[in-house]
């Protein structure tokens, strides 16, 4: 089973990406701030994270420099999810190495979607009416 | 709703929009029907059929528009995007290398993803495309859908399913929490309105024809003419694509499966002979105008 880090300072965030996550069968570890997030990281590298961009202590663009510098930090497929919906932040966090992004609110759907985009997930096949 | 009421619905949507609704999609008239009943005023969909029978034709007219909307987001299915890449383009490069000039027909365009995701394609495909010219026709029954479409205006949630983020970073143009499609390629896209019950023969020929999860609406003998009268528009070399759950076979002669590539089509090797509307209902008012 792949293991998704969830890395959000928001307790409710973590809950509710929890539940969609778990839903499409992935092990789900969650962090509150980018430095917690290292340290998850350094243990054993998980093949997916969902991250979110404002945090104290180590906001999400810092993680995601921390981790691309790290051995082995290539592999995890990283989405932001964040409030910032601008594009020179979007702009900003593929040249950093995200693979993906989600500008906040998200639902099952999006979540879905941006994790068939990287690769986490394989398609579903579409239902007949 | 009463089984009465049900079965007016079912006549009127089948009458007017070839949609053919089986005995247990109550749910669906409710979850589109309801809203709309609000907006008029009226407390259910009971209300809502009375005032259909006695009250203004464009309720009637709101009522099969608010049906026959379906939701769409960019590269739905992905795999006919893969097809359109892969094998249509490639293949019709080729073949059209003389004429330069390719046509694609959105037979159910909707509110426009479809056709954008195809204009995204090519634009990705730039240099190959240099000097060539690629018409993108996108056509629906439903007016309101279109007028969507033309615009390119999505929110935020339709914008995240289905479109990469660096197409959405390249090709859109943020405004507060909506996106619009760029100029460009709104550019790329033409818009008609379109019954597909009605004759549509003076839209030309096509080389690639999108008619994705619209037939599965219609009965049997519906879809069997509809493919007919397709199979007279393609290119004998052309392409159909149909939605993921549709299929041919069984219905029509006018195309043939192309193997391994779920979803796409050829025309036959037998053309038909010219195939005439299929009947709808003489005392039915009509609705959209198929236009030239």
């Amino acid at each position: 089973m792949k293991t998704c880090l969830v890395v959000d300072d928001s307790s409710v965030v973590r809950k509710i990406a929890r539940r969609i996550i778990e839903e499409m069968n992935f092990h789900v570890i969650e962090a509150e701030d980018g430095e917690k997030a290292l340290e998850v990281c350094k243990r054993a590298m998980p093949e997916a994270v969902l991250l979110d961009w404002n945090m104290p202590v180590m906001d999400g663009y810092e993680f995601l420099g921390n981790l691309r510098r790290m051995p082995g930090g290539d592999v995890p497929r990283v989405v932001f999810c964040t409030t910032e919906n601008g594009t020179d932040h979007i702009s900003r966090a593929l040249s950093a190495g995200a693979n993906e992004y989600i500008m906040k609110p998200f639902d099952k759907d999006i979540v879905a979607a941006k994790f068939q985009e990287v690769g986490l997930v394989e398609a579903a096949l579409p239902e007949t009416i | 709703m009463t089984p009465p009421d049900y079965e007016y619905l079912r006549k009127l949507l089948k009458d007017h929009s070839g949609l053919d609704l089986s005995a247990d999609k109550q749910y669906l008239i409710e979850s589109r029907l309801l809203p709309l009943a609000r907006k008029a005023g009226l407390p259910g969909i009971v209300e809502l059929v009375q005032k259909m029978k006695t009250g203004p034709s464009n309720l009637i007219a709101q009522v099969v528009e608010a049906m026959t909307t379906n939701e769409t987001f960019f590269f739905r299915d992905k795999i006919p995007f893969d097809h359109f890449r892969e094998k249509i383009m490639p293949e019709l490069l080729q073949a059209r290398a003389n004429r330069k000039s390719i046509r694609i027909w959105c037979a159910a365009g909707s509110t426009g993803q479809e056709p954008y995701s195809l204009a995204m394609c090519l634009k990705e495909m730039s240099g190959a495309l240099n000097g060539w010219r690629i018409e993108i026709l996108a056509t629906d029954l439903s007016q309101e859908v279109l007028e969507k479409s033309k615009s390119g205006i999505y929110s935020q949630f339709e914008v995240q399913r289905g479109l990469p983020i660096q197409l959405l970073v390249k090709y859109f143009k943020q405004t507060g929490e909506l996106w619009q499609v760029s100029a460009d390629i709104r550019a790329m896209v033409q818009h008609r309105q379109l019954n597909l019950l009605h004759d549509f023969s003076q839209l030309g020929t096509f080389d690639v024809i999108f008619c994705r999860n619209v037939l599965i609406y219609f009965d049997q003998e519906t879809k069997t003419n509809i493919f007919g009268r397709l199979g007279r528009m393609i290119e004998a070399d052309g392409f159909l694509v149909l939605g993921a759950a549709e299929t041919v076979v069984g219905l029509t002669e006018a195309f043939k499966p192309v193997p391994d590539r779920r979803g796409l089509y050829r025309p036959g090797d037998v053309r038909l002979a010219p195939a005439k509307p299929a009947s709808v209902a003489a005392a039915a008012p009509r609705l959209a105008v198929a236009s030239g």
